[in-house]
């Protein structure tokens, strides 16, 4: 699986969506419904699958579903 | 029983309320890692009375106030049994005296261990019970923090801390259930009161409306509903425990 497959696979399992829901452009909070804790709960999710600690500043730039996966891309290739 | 196989960390199990709370719980079939600072023996004896009575647990030693130590020993624990379901955040110590000769390391002290401990071990067992969307918190404050007392300045302002804790967390925790309410015990016979004189413990009790001390029992009892299935719909309170002698 990609990393943009597997980053959509944990959001349909943790934000209870729809795989067709989860384009690249959906913001958790105003496309997929998530409020605060459900981000910080998919965030942890995230941190767990891909074994890497995201920060708090670096949470506040993530929005929507791209951002994770250019996030997470980023780390694994450094 | 509904509890039986469940898991939980008791702070400050070694004595007192403490290990009158592991005890109550270990007897509706909950398994209790209690913990303790100094006093293995202590800590042992508690274990010991829980299988006598047919119970399990594990004694845990840890800091309460060493954030690093608190997130290690409850991350072995969610490890090795796969879940906390919950938590007692019981461990104090009471620092009385004159408020004009308090020393500021007595108030530091207090805070690190009474309030900044009940943090410390709330915020390593909160992940596992968002994922579980189940969990129970039990934070033991005091009387003392709503009704005041004097030359209990530092120890009151850490058990008002805590119900300040309680109350926010219940708020951010209760979409995920997981419930987080304070027991505020009163005047009850444990180690920490048991250097009273004769002359002020009846002046105490003469101001109780029950005319007695409380035990740790007393307490236990109320903790142990909180954890039931019973006290489902019940979050963010503070439940005083305390004969009466404020309401």
């Amino acid at each position: 699986m990609t990393i943009e497959e597997q980053v959509k696979k944990i959001i349909v399992e943790q934000l209870n969506v729809t795989e067709e829901e989860c384009v690249s452009e959906a913001k958790f909070i105003d496309d997929l419904g998530a409020d605060s804790l459900d981000l910080v709960e998919l965030i942890m999710a995230m941190e767990d699958h891909f074994e890497l600690e995201i920060s708090d500043d670096e949470l506040a730039n993530i929005s929507k579903i791209q951002d994770v996966v250019d996030y997470i891309k980023a780390r694994k290739a450094a | 029983m509904i509890t039986d196989g469940k898991i939980a960390l008791v702070t400050g199990g070694s004595r007192g309320i403490g290990r009158a709370i592991a005890v109550r719980l270990s007897e509706i079939g909950v398994f209790i890692f209690i913990n303790y600072f100094q006093d293995t023996q202590a800590a042992s004896e508690t274990l010991r009375i829980i299988r006598d009575k047919g119970g399990d647990g594990e004694i845990c030693q840890f800091d309460v106030s060493d954030f690093e130590a608190a997130q290690k020993a409850i991350k072995n624990i969610i490890d090795k049994k796969g879940r906390i379901d919950i938590l007692i955040n019981n461990a104090a110590i009471s620092n009385s005296g004159i408020f004009v000769r308090t020393r500021e390391k007595d108030w530091d002290t207090t805070i690190e261990i009474n309030l900044k401990g009940v943090f410390n071990c709330c915020r390593a067992v909160t992940k596992s019970m968002m994922k579980q969307r189940r969990g129970r918190i039990i934070n033991i404050s005091s009387v003392v923090a709503e009704g005041g007392n004097s030359g209990q300045v530092c120890y009151s302002a850490s058990k008002a801390g805590i119900i300040g804790l309680t109350k926010s967390l219940a708020k951010e925790l209760g979409p995920r259930n997981i419930c987080v309410n304070a027991v505020a015990p009163g005047f009850i016979d444990t180690d920490m009161t048991s250097s009273l004189s004769e002359e002020i413990r009846k002046k105490i009790i003469d101001q109780i409306p029950l005319s007695r001390s409380g035990t740790p029992g007393d307490v236990a009892g109320v903790v142990t509903f909180l954890v039931s299935r019973d006290a489902d719909y019940i979050t963010g309170q503070v439940i005083h425990v305390n004969g009466g002698v404020y309401m």
